[in-house]
């Protein structure tokens, strides 16, 4: 699927330039972007060491466990395969709250090491995802944001007269996001047991 | 009131969280520093870990984007979108929504100075930023961390919450704001 998308993607943008008559745009666009994934991911390195620190901390004293706990019950039916008191399951909730808060930055950090937990309990191909991991990127990328904080930022910075009237939209919109997303989740998921036992 | 409250939230947010795991984890008896560094320690690995992922989806994303090649993909899906009530004026957002964060915001940027924040194409516009998110940035990342290359079913359950996402914004701009 991915190797798809991936060459799609590239060819149909090569073709489409050497078409246009704009190949050169391709040269500069492949080597900009090359360039700027890295300086992403060193951009990453401060933020990712700030997060983790004050999580291993959180981990030690107990927090992320207790707050796994607390929402046990949710948590136990989306991720069946994951033992419910698990350290992932902790990340989990601290990735989902910082999206929902708007801090994309220290999502980022708590979402990649509840990766890393969810990849230690995958005992099968180490270079495929699990599922436990699909419901996680499902509940991640349609995650509800109660506080779009940059785009509040950018209707104030414009003078509008009510910036914070899409909230109420925005909520609405990401909630049925949400359901769609992990009710696919659930029926893949469903779908793949029903062939095993089949 | 709704906005101080709202802004007083995400301002302190981080700050309480750098106050309050910290004492509480002195309160623990955990060497609080020591522990910091060492979690911090993984930090480097992990976004060092992300390069080639990044390199690669990036790179197919911005040819994609410079080539062209997704002003033809808008120009085949206007008549759906305006078909369901949207103006064509966002669609190139649409688009650009789950390929790259940074593209979108300077589109919802544009779309807002060029039509004001309070019309339909601006309000749409946000709900749109506020809505979706950047789906094959975060799977790249996210994945490409522990090194999982075969991502499995998580692209179509990523881009079918974007659609509905982008579809119930459509929706419920055209219900709220008209």
């Amino acid at each position: 699927m991915l190797n798809l998308i991936w060459l799609l993607l590239m060819v149909s943008g090569i073709v489409v330039a050497a078409i246009n008559g704009q190949v050169e745009a391709v040269t500069q666009a492949a080597l900009g972007a090359a360039r700027s994934a890295v300086e992403i991911c060193l951009d990453l390195i401060g933020i990712m060491a700030l997060w983790l620190g004050i999580m291993k901390i959180a981990e030690k004293a107990g927090v992320i466990s207790s707050l796994a706990r607390l929402l046990k019950p949710f948590l136990r039916r989306l991720f069946p395969s994951v033992p419910p008191e698990h350290p992932a399951m902790g990340a989990i909730i601290l990735n989902l709250s910082a999206n929902m808060l708007g801090l994309g930055n220290a999502a980022t950090p708590f979402g990649l090491k509840a990766m890393q937990e969810l990849q230690q309990l995958n005992h099968g191909d180490k270079s495929e995802a699990t599922e436990a991991m699909c419901t996680f990127m499902a509940l991640n990328t349609s995650c509800i944001t109660l506080i779009p904080a940059t785009i509040i930022g950018i209707r104030l910075s414009f003078s509008s007269s009510n910036p914070t009237e899409i909230v109420g939209a925005c909520i609405f919109a990401t909630s049925c996001a949400m359901v769609i997303a992990v009710s696919l989740d659930y029926w893949f998921r469903i779908r793949k047991h029903w062939r095993r036992k089949g | 009131m709704l906005i101080t409250v709202l802004t007083s939230v995400s301002r302190w947010a981080i700050p309480f969280l750098l106050l309050c795991i910290p004492i509480y984890g002195f309160c623990k008896r955990i060497p609080v520093y020591e522990t910091f560094v060492e979690g911090a320690e993984e930090g480097f690995y992990t976004a060092i870990k992300i390069i080639p992922f990044l390199v690669g989806m990036l790179v197919a994303i911005s040819v994609f984007r410079a080539s062209g090649a997704m002003d033809y993909l808008i120009w085949a899906i206007m008549p759906v979108m305006t078909a369901i009530g949207a103006p064509p004026e966002v669609l190139p957002l649409a688009v650009m929504r789950p390929l790259s964060g940074s593209g979108a915001l300077g589109l919802a940027t544009e779309l807002m100075r060029a039509y004001g924040a309070d019309s339909m194409i601006g309000r749409m516009a946000s709900v749109m930023q506020g809505t979706t998110d950047t789906t094959f940035f975060v799977l790249t990342v996210y994945f490409g961390s522990v090194g999982i290359r075969k991502f499995k079913y998580a692209i179509i359950t990523g881009l079918s919450a974007d659609i509905t996402g982008l579809l119930a914004s459509i929706y419920i701009c055209n219900q709220l704001f008209q």
